[in-house]
Order: C-alpha cells, then structure tokens, then sequence
C-alpha cells in the first residue's frame, strides 16, 4: 500500500470522533431502529471502538491519490441500448413477498412526516 | 418593512424512453400493477444495474438546451433514506456530478424578459407508487413506476413572485415539449415540481429560512401554494416571529399550506457512489451531435414567426407554445398564404377539437394540406364558412380528409349564375305577394325570397351570388 505514492506517516494530533449517544440516536431513527437507553450506551461504545479501528487508514497520506470509487478503474461509459427485455410476470414479482394483496405487494404503512 | 419572496424550483421530469434507466422493463403507464418489474428494478441481490442510452442523451439534450455545461465526468450515487417507495432501499441518483450545471431560460413574465439560473440537471430513477388504504395498517406497492427515468431540474433562487415561478414553468414546458423528450404530462405524473420560497426585506441580498413546498399537481398549484406561502410568511415575519426551515404539503381542498416536517427531522440522505455503475465521459463529439438534434426553440421560433407573418404577439405566443401547432402552421402555409386565417383556424376549431379529444393537432386526423384545401374551397365560394366547419367536425369524425366531405356529400356551393338565375325566377313566379311586398317597401320579404332558394337548392346556393341575381330582377 505504501509502494507507489503513499508514505506512511502518523498523524498525531488526529483525534478520533467519538460516537456520542446523540450520533447514535440519529442513525437509529434513519434506519428505523428503536433502541432503549442501553442500547443506546453499547451501540456508540462499540461504534466508537469500530470507527477508531477504520480510522487508521487516515494515517496513510492520500495527498496524490485521487478517490476512487470503482474497482475498475479504467472503464467508463457502460450502457446499454433502449431496448426492451421481458419483465417478471406479476406473479412471479410477488412470489417472495411475505405479504401481498392483489397484485400489489402489501407493506406496513409508512407515512412519511407521521 | 417591505418584504419580497424568494422562490427556486424543482422540476422532475420523466423523460420518454421505451424501458426503464437501468433496466429493460417497459416504461408504459397504466399497466397491470407489478407487471414492469425485474431482478434489477426489485433490487434483489446480484443483479447489476446498466443505464439506458437513450434516457442518458435526453438528458444531454434537455441540459444543452437550458444552456448548462455538461460535467466532463458525469458519476451515479445512492441516495439512502427509508419510505418504501423502492424496493432497493435507495435510489440512483446524482450528488457532486450530475450530468450538467450552470445555465438559464429565459422567461417572458410581464411583459419583460428575465434570466432565471439553473443550478443542475440530475438524472436519476423514479420510485415506485404507494397505495395509501384509508382507516388500514397497511400500504399497497405497485413496482411499475420503480426505476423508471427522471431528470430534475433544479433552478437558482431567481424567482420573486408566484407569477413569475408560473411563467418559469409553461417556458420550461414548452421547451422541454420542442425536445420531445417527454410526455410533459402533469396529470400522468410525468412532470412534477417542488417548490423552495422563503421571504427577506426587499433589496436585500440574505436568504430567509427556506420552505420547501410539495404536492401541487399543476402549474396554476404552484402559483396558488406559492401566493399562499408568500402571505403566511410575510405575515409571519411582520408580526415578529421566527420562522424555521420546514416542508410544507399543499393541500388544494382546503387551499392551505400544511406542515409535513421540520428541520429536525429533515432527511439525511448519506449520498455514496453507486458501485455498480462506472463514471461517465461524453465523447465531447456525442455532445455535439447530440446538439445538432436540437429543433428551434420556442423563442427562435416566436421572433421568426414575428418578422415573416403579419400576426398579433398573442396569436405567435399561442402558436409557438405547441410545438406540433406551429409546425402544422407552417405546414399549412405552404398550401395556403394566408396567415392569419391559417391562425384563426388552428386556434379556433382545430384546438377546440383537439382540446375536447384530449389529442394533440396531428392526431386529429386533418392533414395541414388538407385544412388548406378547405380554406382554398371558402375562397373561391364552393362552401361557406359555416359550412366549412361543419366539413371540418365530420372530416374529425370520420377521420378523412376535409375535401372528401365536401365531395361525398355534394356539399359544394352552388355558383353557377346562369344555374341559379333559373331556379330564382321559378321561386319568384312562386312568390308574387312577397315580390309585391318588397317592390312596397318591405325589405324583410327578400330575406323570405333568399330562404326559399337556399330550400330550393338545399342551402347550397351562394348568398352572395342570390343577393346580385335577386337585386338585379327586382329592378335595383
Ligand atoms: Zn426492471
């Protein structure tokens, strides 16, 4: 990792965020995860823990390496023409929904705002 | 204080490609529920998303045109939040490089022109459709809508006033119509915008807390949600109050604004790159053949129609907002010179028609040549104008050409002087006591004598010509 342009070097005065409770309730409610108060406490300890792990990775320098986001990096422009390819029939879209009614699948109702 | 609003829109356009952004799932509306669906647009595992080409050089095509810079690499991201609108739990879209950025329209508001900025145009997938049942625990998903093409078209905060958001909109319309990109249709839900409106005191250059409007279903919505908003904020500001940045519902019942969230709440999306799609470089020569293709705009067009036709600007700006109307113009003149009745005909019966059959002008049926052979028989006296209408609603109706009418049905004015000159003596050997009262000065008894000739020939007889032969034997 260090050959080509990285130099390893340590960046001291780097100090890890810490993931506060209030980090912690945000993700929840983004993911739709009700936790309790102790969950709460366990959850941004051990994402704490985890991110500090990750966070070793700022100490490469990336100055000269520009983000990738793609294994692939040379390939480009991908695509394909408008042309139309058989779809599922609506029985076999539905056949692993756990609930359904009708043609349509049946969800628990989500309103956004409420 | 004096206080001005600040309005910037969010238009979301499906654009019209024959399946999905990256899927071949058909993109036809109003089709069996959970029938246009796949592996890809369900979002199950291992399959790969592909982005349709043609989807990718509308969108091209819609940003040259609004005279953006389209972005050297053009990049998908996922944007992540949690209504179970699509299947995937994200949506495909476009973050820090969309497909172009920076340019304007121009708009006609008042009676003078403004330049209103584009801030980006994004494409990106369109999510599914839940079924809300009233009083029921539960929503139905319909995946058909799922993945298909949408482009957004984010504006600057140039506007000031609902009126001029209304004019941005039936510009950006006609434009995006010239481009036939899309259906452009609000009802079917493939043309839609947001609003953002906030207030400040006039002149300055500070933003307010911004607002963000949603679920107005036309044009005249977002004007009336708009001056709605305008006058809940200003009120609001003038009696003191802080307002906070939240989004609003229209409701259009009740003609109210309505909170739906605040701040607090407000998404966060946590943007990423989407893996499964690699970057995009347009060719700079695929851009450029992709401007080639793009028509003269309405404004090219309006000032064109200006200099060449003796025509008023509200007959131009009418002809020039449907594309397929100024080109049937245009069309028509070809056959016919003549450009004003040309006009009153396409704004009068022909849109009539085609408004009340919800088609548009050249699904009516009416060739241009063939309106212009009509206009070319009321000239030269086979028909009259009344006539010719009524040609034109059965030539709709039949689905023919107006002239096959007129022939079929002997519809064709009687001219012929020498003709009519017969059959008026015999109508006035028939009617001495009206002859005698009209040489006694009752001058309503010649209109008794022109109706007994148009019954003699089956209102086919030229008024005109009856009225000379008539004036003529009654010694004028
Ligand atoms: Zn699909």
């Amino acid at each position: 990792m260090a050959g080509k342009c990285g130099k390893l070097y340590k960046k001291a005065a780097k100090v890890t965020k810490v993931i506060d409770k209030a980090t912690v309730k945000h993700v929840a409610l983004l993911s739709r995860l009700a936790l309790d108060e102790r969950e709460e406490t366990t959850y941004s300890t051990q994402l704490a823990s985890i991110l500090s792990y990750i966070n070793k990775l700022n100490e490469l320098d990336t100055k000269d390496t520009p983000p990738t986001s793609h294994v692939l990096s040379n390939l480009r422009n991908v695509d394909r023409a408008d042309v139309l390819k058989e779809s599922l029939k609506a029985e076999e879209a539905l056949a692993n929904a756990p609930e359904k009614e009708g043609d349509f699948f049946r969800i628990p109702k989500v309103i956004e705002g409420k | 204080m004096k206080y001005e609003p600040v309005i910037g829109l969010e238009v979301h356009l499906q654009l019209k490609t024959k399946t999905k952004a990256f899927c071949g799932c058909s993109t036809l509306f109003g089709q069996r529920p959970n029938s246009q669906s796949c592996p890809v647009c369900l979002g199950l595992p291992g399959s790969l998303p592909k982005l349709n080409h043609e989807a990718f050089g509308h969108s091209i095509k819609v940003a040259l045109a609004l005279h953006c810079s389209v972005q050297k690499e053009i990049k998908f991201d996922r944007k992540n939040y949690y209504y179970p609108d699509l299947p995937k739990n994200f949506q495909i879209s476009q973050y820090d490089k969309p497909v172009a950025h920076d340019g304007f329209v121009d708009i006609s508001s008042c009676g003078k022109i403004k330049k209103i900025r584009i801030k980006r145009v994004h494409l990106e997938e369109d999510a599914g459709k839940l079924i809300h049942q009233t009083g029921g625990p539960y929503s139905l998903f319909d995946c058909n809508r799922a993945g298909m093409p949408l482009l957004e078209i984010v504006t600057e905060p140039d506007i000031n006033s609902p009126e001029e958001a209304y004019d941005y909109l039936t510009g950006l319309k006609s434009i995006l119509k010239y481009l036939e990109v899309s259906d452009c249709d609000m009802e079917k839900g493939s043309l839609r915008c947001d609003a953002n409106i906030s207030v400040r005191p006039a002149g300055s250059d500070k933003l307010g807390s911004k607002v963000e409007l949603k679920n107005m279903n036309s044009f005249k919505a977002v004007r009336l949600a708009l001056e709605h908003e305008v006058s809940r904020q200003m009120e609001a500001v003038s009696a003191g109050e802080k307002l906070q940045q939240e989004t609003r519902l229209w409701d259009a019942g009740k003609a109210v604004t309505l909170l739906m969230r605040t701040k607090e709440e407000a998404h966060d999306y946590r943007y990423f790159p989407e893996p499964d799609l690699v970057p995009f470089v347009p060719d700079p020569s695929y851009v450029e053949d992709i401007r080639k293709t793009i028509p003269e705009m309405p404004d090219a067009k309006a000032k064109r129609f200006k200099e060449r036709f003796n025509l008023s600007d509200y007959d131009i700006a009418v002809l020039v907002s449907d594309k397929a109307a100024a080109d049937y113009f245009e069309k028509c003149l070809e056959s016919y010179d003549n450009p004003k009745t040309v006009a009153n005909w396409i704004m009068g019966d022909i849109t009539a028609q085609s408004n009340l059959k919800n088609t548009g002008i050249r699904e009516l049926g009416i060739s241009p040549q063939g309106l212009a052979e009509l206009l070319k028989m009321i000239d030269g006296q086979l028909i009259s104008g009344k006539m010719a209408k009524e040609v034109l609603l059965e030539a709709i109706e039949k689905r023919c050409e107006p002239a096959q009418i007129v022939r079929s049905k002997g519809l064709e004015q009687l001219s012929d002087k020498g003709e009519l000159e017969k059959i008026v003596k015999v109508i006035l050997g028939r009617n001495e006591k009206s002859v005698q009262d009209y040489k006694g000065g009752k001058k309503n008894a010649l209109t008794f004598i022109i109706g007994q000739v148009m019954r003699e020939t089956k209102g086919k007889a030229n008024p005109a010509v009856i009225n000379e032969i008539l004036k003529k034997s009654l010694g004028e």
